[in-house]
């Protein structure tokens, strides 16, 4: 797997270049780090160094200035609430478009396609208007349903890439023995289908955690707001406060850190996958 | 496979929740959106056909030209630098055995941090006072004495610095992806010529990536289109409109001034730019380009 076009004499001024660009993308988060354990007072004298004195007071400190239980709790539902029903429209899609192959079915991929493609800002106002009138501005299940929409189309291709390669004499036999369609969905497919649905689960979950613009739009009660949203207003509030913000980032980065060690390689083939070609 | 031929409808039935989300949530918003560009709507009361004055008008705005000028750079810079950074790390990364996959994470954990994550982080390195600012003064030296986000000529390098830095870690797995499949046998037959490193990457290793390269330039100018996140966080398209982008520029005009008909004019040039970026790379694929 692992090719060497050099001589091993040659890879130290390789190592000597990727360590300082690794350096370069860790340290700034590092720095953060640091100052999340940092006392505020300490923050005139050493502003990038480790702490001299670890306070993990900061930690409770920002947790009860940000309200972070309901906060933990509004973002936990959407990342949760989005990733099943994501998952439930995309395995179903997915399925299809790999075993069954109905009529038109390109057409349907292609229509998901040029909707990957489609900048938020050309329809994030009338959603904002339909979601209006149908009441669902400042509700989570308003933004589960956009999130569910707006991750389907790369979850369904993923999906389906996988379930294209799972042997066909498996459903032929299943079919045989005289399953039907949702039989074989989901006493076939589903349970061979796992290491798939865990990466689209992995990936949609960040996506939703780490989401933006449509949790700025659609939410504006700060009752209802996700993390990511409450830190921006958070950066505003405690504007000098750098213990607390930065205590308030590394818990919404500490559950990213966790899970991308813990499945690196899912999380790194999931994300890369649309940008690769299959 | 075609064990339900005769029942093709159930067929439709797996894909149909996939499609109604998604017609719900994208595809009659935008087609709504495509529409209203027509109008002088402002959300409330009656809807006015107004032709093409939102275009007309659109094309005399000299903020709206800044702000796709200002696109137009990100593009820019996003196809250069990012991309001949990665191209060099996966190359490097090729040519070592130990620490791989120690690089290939560090470089890809930036990409999974929040934009909000990210902005705090380097609003506070490049804090006058604060961050590097205030370290390079405590050692004597006069750098960052002022945040290049609030300086006018750099706020908008300063704002695509940040998404880059989080942006390359992703190019440089992918590029990695493609040299992974590169035919050994190329290089030791490089070798016996006495090639350089050099001249290995350009006539070896460009050329049999070429795929992945090129599609990496396509995404790369359609995701500088919808640019938001970074800006609004960092800049806010300011100090006097220096950082301002296209889509800062669209929700400014949609949820602060309700100017529907004018944002959505804004949103359907977006579209109508990519699907004309995306044509053209399909095109050209189609014209046997190999990409």
């Amino acid at each position: 797997m692992i090719v060497s076009n050099f001589r091993t004499k040659e890879a130290i001024p390789n190592h000597i270049i990727l360590i300082s660009f690794s350096l370069l993308a860790i340290l700034p988060i590092l720095v953060l780090f640091f100052n999340s354990i940092k006392p505020f007072s300490e923050f005139g004298l050493n502003p990038l160094g480790p702490p001299s004195e670890i306070r993990i007071q900061n930690f409770p400190d920002a947790w009860v200035a940000g309200e972070y239980s309901k906060i933990f709790f509004n973002s936990s539902k959407l990342v949760i609430g989005s990733v099943i029903l994501c998952l439930a429209v995309s395995l179903l899609a997915g399925f299809s478009l790999a075993k069954l192959n109905p009529k038109g079915s390109s057409a349907i991929a292609i229509y998901l396609l040029v909707g990957i493609s489609i900048p938020a800002q050309l329809y994030i106002l009338p959603l904002f208007l339909l979601w209006k009138e149908l009441s669902l501005l400042n509700t989570h299940l308003g933004l589960i349903i956009i999130y569910s929409a707006l991750n389907a189309p790369f979850a369904t291709f993923l999906i389906r890439s996988y379930m294209i390669r799972l042997p066909d004499e498996l459903f032929d036999a299943a079919k045989l023995d005289g399953a039907n369609t949702f039989q074989i969905f989901f006493r076939i497919a589903l349970p061979l289908s796992w290491p798939v649905i865990l990466t689209a689960g992995l990936i949609i979950g960040l996506a939703v955690w780490n989401e933006f613009l449509f949790a700025l739009t659609f939410i504006q009660d700060p009752n209802f707001k996700p993390m990511a949203t409450i830190l921006f207003s958070f950066q505003a509030r405690f504007e000098n406060n750098y213990a607390l913000q930065s205590a308030a980032a590394i818990m919404m980065v500490a559950p990213v850190a966790i899970l991308f060690m813990l499945f690196q390689r899912r999380f790194i083939s999931g994300l890369t996958s649309g940008g690769l070609k299959e | 496979m075609n064990f339900f031929s005769n029942k093709s409808f159930i067929a439709w039935y797996f894909v149909l929740p996939v499609v109604f989300i998604h017609l719900f949530v994208i595809g009659i918003p935008s087609i709504l959106s495509l529409a209203l560009c027509l109008t002088d709507w402002s959300g409330l009361g009656k809807i006015n056909y107004v032709g093409f004055e939102n275009f007309i008008e659109l094309f005399d705005d000299r903020y709206f030209k800044k702000a796709i000028f200002h696109n137009i750079l990100w593009t820019i810079i996003f196809l250069t630098v990012p991309v001949c950074i990665a191209l060099m790390c996966a190359y490097l990364l090729t040519g070592i055995k130990r620490g791989q996959m120690f690089y290939r994470l560090a470089f890809f954990f930036p990409y999974m941090l929040a934009s909000v994550i990210n902005c705090q982080i380097w609003k506070y390195l490049f804090h006058p006072i604060h961050g590097l600012g205030g370290f390079f003064e405590s050692i004597g030296i006069q750098a960052l004495a002022s945040s290049p986000f609030t300086t006018k000529e750099t706020s908008l390098y300063a704002a695509a610095f940040v998404d880059g830095w989080h942006f390359w870690g992703f190019l440089v797995v992918i590029y990695l992806t493609g040299m992974y499949q590169v035919d050994n046998h190329l290089y030791e037959a490089a070798d016996i010529e006495g090639a350089t490193k050099f001249q290995k990457f350009r006539y070896i290793t460009l050329p049999m990536i070429r795929p992945i390269f090129i599609f990496s330039l396509m995404i790369i100018i359609i995701w500088s289109v919808p640019v938001f996140d970074y800006v609004y966080i960092l800049t806010g398209g300011g100090p006097a409109y220096s950082s301002e982008v296209v889509a800062n520029y669209l929700y400014t005009h949609a949820f602060v001034r309700f100017n529907v008909g004018y944002a959505s004019a804004v949103g359907t040039l977006m579209f109508v730019y990519v699907i004309i970026i995306v044509s053209i790379f399909g095109i050209l694929r189609k014209l046997g380009w190999e990409i």
